[in-house]
């Protein structure tokens, strides 16, 4: 069985702080990590191999250093590793990401499961994955739970707020994982050292030669940001003093009457 | 692409098995506020199998125009069947701005859409306005963990397309009276073309009480609680308010509630009428799902901790003492003890 996970690097958002005077997130010193849900995917990917055997390819667009991310699913335990990267692939939301990374598939497979987080923790849309099918042709179920496959067939468990549903369709598939589809091992020693090692090819625009130059980078995307901004807060917090716990609780509450909260 | 030739605002009526989630009406409420600078319709969207339900509810929260697509192959949502359906229905009738909940088909079929219809997909917006000259969107989202907030257009293509996170808005009032046009077309979708099935559903625990996302008062605990079990007085308080229980991601990280009880970024926004966080410090993440409370009550030992800076009212204190004596002031309130 063919596999490939698509993965990102993203700045762990938990680490960002504010400027407060400039009011621009700090990136520097923020580490940057594989995207949280990517790893659930890369770990089922792997599961997925050990149970069924084939091989597990990975891919991620992005920078140079991008590359980091790429070594630790080698050393989780995927084969092969390829970084998407060109200037002109700059500037592309979810629509042009998703043509993008679907003509990478294109082009290094065929593939029989194509896995991806369910969102990135940075641009929390959770769109490149399922569009990265819809690019394809091929069927998609996201947030999944597990999934077997049988014979040319899977069944896959998929969250949906009211619980779980059943699903089976044929292979090729694409899925996306989730915090709830598994736990992601650890790297051994030997998967780093190794990784270190190994040869991460690059791919460009000029090793896709089917691509439509009018659907990729900042040009071909549909969306572009007007403006961004730091969440105002409030800063009106009436604090109130603890005597006792008894007599705050009574002071709350009738402050809370008194303004026909409760 | 003469972008004139694109009429009205949609709005999607998720559904599960013939009942209407609360985002579809939260988002007629939205789409009324687009559809009148735009100077447009508002209309909904209905794909299943029993539409009746959401029939009368679109009708109920204003819509002008309904649309209904009717069959047993949209009985259980698949990007296949829906997709094909709602393709249709852009085809015919050529939308200006469509708007989804960002539940999880909702998410799934926007992204299908647009691909197909080649246009601009914004995720999981929590706020929505036009630009007055251009008539475009302009869709307002977190991103980067609630960090950050971006406003995005997409200015070149229509359909411009939007999800919209469930309880980012409140359900508009009902209308009396309202004549809804309703326009049902026949669309089929052939089996072969529906490439997932649904064989069997399992209904998620049903945890006792109020939802999450309904309730008007909430009780959330965060790393502060310090345990699993020490949920069990914030359930009791909210179990006085007649409210629910809610949890920061550290809390849901260390196992202690289980995840649909997240409130946050990567969990469920709400705007209950009051919101008390218990040993929540305030990450942007969990503000990001809450700070839209009507009033928001915290505390925390920690008097620099962030959630003061977005709460109405603060107790920098011990939450094992104060969480214990509210519950007695509310009993004592209520007559249930002296």
């Amino acid at each position: 069985m063919n596999i490939v996970v698509c993965v990102k690097q993203v700045p762990d958002t938990t680490e960002i702080k504010i400027d407060p005077i400039k009011k621009t997130l700090i990136r520097q010193g923020v580490p940057s990590i594989m995207n949280p849900f990517d790893k659930n995917a890369l770990e089922e990917a792997i599961q997925l191999k050990e149970q069924y055997s084939g091989s597990v390819t990975v891919i991620s667009m992005g920078p140079e250093q991008a590359k980091a991310t790429l070594r630790e699913a080698l050393s989780m335990g995927a084969d092969k590793a390829y970084l998407v990267t060109d200037r002109a692939f700059g500037g592309s939301d979810t629509y042009a990401t998703s043509y993008i990374l679907s003509k990478v598939i294109e082009k290094l497979g065929p593939f029989d499961v194509i896995l991806g987080g369910k969102q990135a923790i940075d641009g929390d849309t959770g769109q490149t994955a399922p569009s990265i099918a819809e690019h394809l042709g091929i069927a998609r179920l996201t947030h999944i739970r597990s999934m077997k496959i049988d014979g040319n067939k899977c069944v896959v468990e998929r969250e949906i707020e009211e619980g779980i549903e059943i699903v089976e369709a044929k292979l090729p598939i694409l899925c996306t994982a989730t915090k709830e589809t598994n736990k992601p091992r650890y790297a051994t020693i030997k998967g780093k050292i190794d990784s270190l090692k190994a040869d991460i090819e690059n791919i460009t625009l000029a090793d896709l030669p089917n691509m439509d130059i009018t659907k990729i980078g900042l040009k071909g995307s549909p969306t572009r940001v007007k403006s961004t901004f730091i969440p105002e807060r409030k800063s009106s917090c009436e604090m109130l003093e603890i005597v006792n716990p008894r007599e705050t609780a009574k002071v709350l509450f009738g402050k809370l009457a008194e303004a026909k909260i409760l | 692409m003469d972008l004139k030739q694109y009429q009205d605002v949609w709005v999607f009526i998720d559904c599960f098995q013939g009942h209407p989630k609360d985002v579809g009406y939260e988002l007629l409420g939205q789409g009324r506020l687009l559809a009148e600078a735009l100077k447009q319709k508002c209309c909904a969207i209905i794909i299943g199998e029993n539409v009746d339900e959401a029939i009368k509810g679109a009708t109920e929260y204003g819509a002008d125009i309904i649309y209904v697509v009717r069959g047993a192959e949209y009985a259980n949502y698949s990007a296949d069947a829906y997709g094909h359906a709602f393709l249709e229905l852009c085809e015919k009738y050529h939308p200006n701005t469509i708007l989804i909940g960002a539940t999880a088909n909702g998410r799934d079929l926007g992204s299908k859409l647009a691909i197909r219809l080649k246009t601009g997909l914004t995720a999981d917006c929590t706020a929505l306005s036009v630009e007055e000259d251009t008539g475009n969107v302009v869709w307002e989202r977190p991103a980067f963990g609630g960090n950050l907030y971006a406003r995005i257009l997409c200015s070149e293509t229509r359909p411009q397309m939007g999800t919209v996170r469930p309880g980012a808005f409140k359900k508009p009032q009902k209308c009396q009276n309202k004549l809804s046009v309703m326009i049902r077309e026949d669309i089929r979708t052939k089996q072969e073309d529906i490439l997932t099935k649904v064989i069997d559903f399992i209904k998620a625990k049903d945890e006792s009480g109020i939802k999450l996302e309904e309730a008007e008062y909430i009780v959330a605990g965060g790393r502060g609680l310090k345990g699993a079990e020490n949920f069990a007085m914030l359930k009791e308080l909210a179990d006085l308010l007649g409210g629910s229980v809610g949890a920061s991601r550290a809390a849901v990280d260390a196992g202690w509630i289980p995840q649909s009880k997240q409130v946050g970024q990567t969990g469920k926004t709400v705007t209950p009428k009051v919101y008390i966080a218990c040993g929540i410090s305030g990450a942007v993440q969990h503000l990001a799902g809450m700070t839209e409370s009507d009033t928001i009550i915290a505390i925390n030992k920690d008097a620099s901790a962030p959630i003061f800076e977005v709460a109405d009212y603060g107790i920098v204190g011990d939450v094992f003492e104060m969480v214990p004596a509210m519950i007695k002031e509310m009993r004592i309130a209520k007559n249930l003890e002296q």
